[in-house]
């Protein structure tokens, strides 16, 4: 147990650089939100549709939704990284493949947020199926009387609703992708847990990196946590019995 | 279209046994002792003693909020302070899945405890148990039960997982995988052969989950 605190590590200039390793986190912080949030984005608006689809009434589109979830709920995330990374330019026609390799800009920023917002578009796509299986059947079929179209009923009478509904099982999901958007340090993008293995490498001084590190994940999850809360208060359905807070 | 070239899998085959054996002795070990540790954090979390309820209730918390990479490295660099002694990241990475997923395993004991109906434990008191016996001989073995499919499933997702372990250099599958790619300069077929092993492994444990689901509800 001899462990030398040193608090004010954070302020120093790394090894070899201008920069001090407070920059580095704030890099860090930058590139954890960016890859967060764009997965969320990709994951909402995938996960509606795939959601939705599955509760098709034709049995065809049914299945392909299920496909959907099922392969990207079987394969851990980081196996999935990889395949994004690695595998799938090679799928790719020739002198795409080579692009994506060679000149995409940011590649490993566009790989995870893909990688993550598919992967987080499948249980989006569960809770959606959910919610829309919670709405009384009357509710579909009074649409369909009024001569809604299918797509229509969804627009308009079933989506709405449902979706609504769901936005407390969506808070943990949203809190989940800043979580596992930690995984994208394995292909380099250099946000939170990425900078936070260069600089206790670097600085040898692990617990104040990890404490700070870990802080700062702390604030995302609470801070999403609360802007969905503010959103799940605005969208109250009326008349269903809902937490008040 | 890039060339593939899957004769690699062959000659890969024993070191993916060996990777893949680890990978479920993490599992089962992390599951096992997780489900322990998480059914006695449930009691304690669930207590009328306060001050082990908040403990409890901190506990799983602030793991369920933390990343788990972070929490594997966390568990890495902080053991061997603890101990005096390096320990090996195979070491390190049990230690790490047993305490990370008994959070996990305790919400789920949690809430398969309350869903048990309270005249259950009425019945048992005006029976003249104890109020251990009680929780040993009526409660928890229904909460089991009820909870067992919600415990399987966290398990495969506790088996994906283990696939994190990769941060600190443990020998699982992926690694196996990782390490035949690269000495064979096959790396994309390496990682194609993995997924396709966590998928097939997977799949079928959520499709058996499913059935049991079903098998094992308690007609009321």
């Amino acid at each position: 147990m001899n462990y030398h605190w040193n608090w004010g590590i954070f302020g120093e200039q790394v090894k070899g650089g201008e920069e001090t390793y407070l920059d580095w986190l704030a890099t860090g912080l930058g590139w954890t939100l960016a890859v967060s949030l764009t997965a969320w984005l990709l994951a909402l608006v995938i996960g509606i549709a795939v959601g939705a689809l599955r509760t098709a009434p034709s049995r065809p589109i049914a299945l392909i939704g299920s496909a959907w979830v099922e392969l990207f709920r079987n394969i851990p995330l980081l196996v999935q990284m990889f395949l994004w990374f690695f595998v799938v330019p090679e799928l790719l026609p020739q002198e795409w493949g080579l692009w994506v390799k060679q000149d995409m800009p940011a590649k490993e920023f566009v790989t995870a947020a893909l990688c993550l917002g598919f992967f987080t578009s499948a249980r989006v796509a569960e809770q959606v199926r959910a919610g829309i299986g919670s709405l009384p059947r009357g509710q579909r079929d009074a649409a369909l009387a009024l001569g809604l179209t299918l797509p229509q009923t969804y627009r308009h009478v079933i989506l709405p609703q449902a979706l609504r509904i769901v936005i407390p099982p969506l808070t943990s999901e949203f809190m989940n992708v800043f979580k596992n958007s930690s995984i994208a340090f394995a292909i380099g993008v250099m946000e939170l847990t990425f900078q936070a293995r260069q600089m206790q490498e670097d600085s040898e001084q692990g617990i104040e990196t990890y404490l700070a590190v870990t802080l700062l994940y702390f604030i995302c999850a609470f801070a999403a946590n609360r802007g969905m809360a503010w959103i799940e208060a605005r969208t109250r359905v009326p008349g269903l019995i809902a937490r008040t807070s | 279209m890039g060339e593939f070239d899957f004769s690699v899998w062959g000659p890969s085959l024993p070191f993916i046994r060996d990777g893949l054996l680890f990978t479920l002795r993490l599992t089962l070990i992390a599951m096992s002792g997780g489900i322990v540790i998480g059914t006695l954090l449930a009691l304690a979390r669930l207590s009328p003693v306060k001050p082990l309820s908040l403990v409890a209730g901190a506990y799983v918390d602030t793991m369920r909020s933390i990343p788990l990479v972070m929490v594997i490295l966390w568990f890495f660099l902080v053991i061997p302070f603890l101990t005096g002694t390096p320990v090996g990241a195979e070491t390190s990475a049990i230690i790490t899945f047993t305490a990370f997923e008994a959070a996990f395993y305790c919400e789920i004991m949690r809430s398969g405890i309350q869903s048990v109906p309270r005249g259950q434990v009425w019945a048992a008191q005006a029976l003249g148990l104890t109020q251990t016996q009680a929780m040993v001989h009526v409660v928890l073995p229904q909460a089991l039960r009820n909870m067992l499919p919600v415990l399987l499933t966290q398990t495969i997702v506790l088996f994906q997982d283990t696939s994190l372990v990769y941060a600190i250099g443990a020998k699982d599958l992926l690694k196996a995988a990782d390490v035949v790619g690269k000495n064979y300069n096959r790396p994309v077929e390496m990682i194609v052969l993995s997924a396709l092993i966590y998928f097939a492994i997977c799949f079928s444990l959520s499709l058996a989950v499913r059935q049991l689901q079903k098998r094992v509800a308690i007609v009321r």
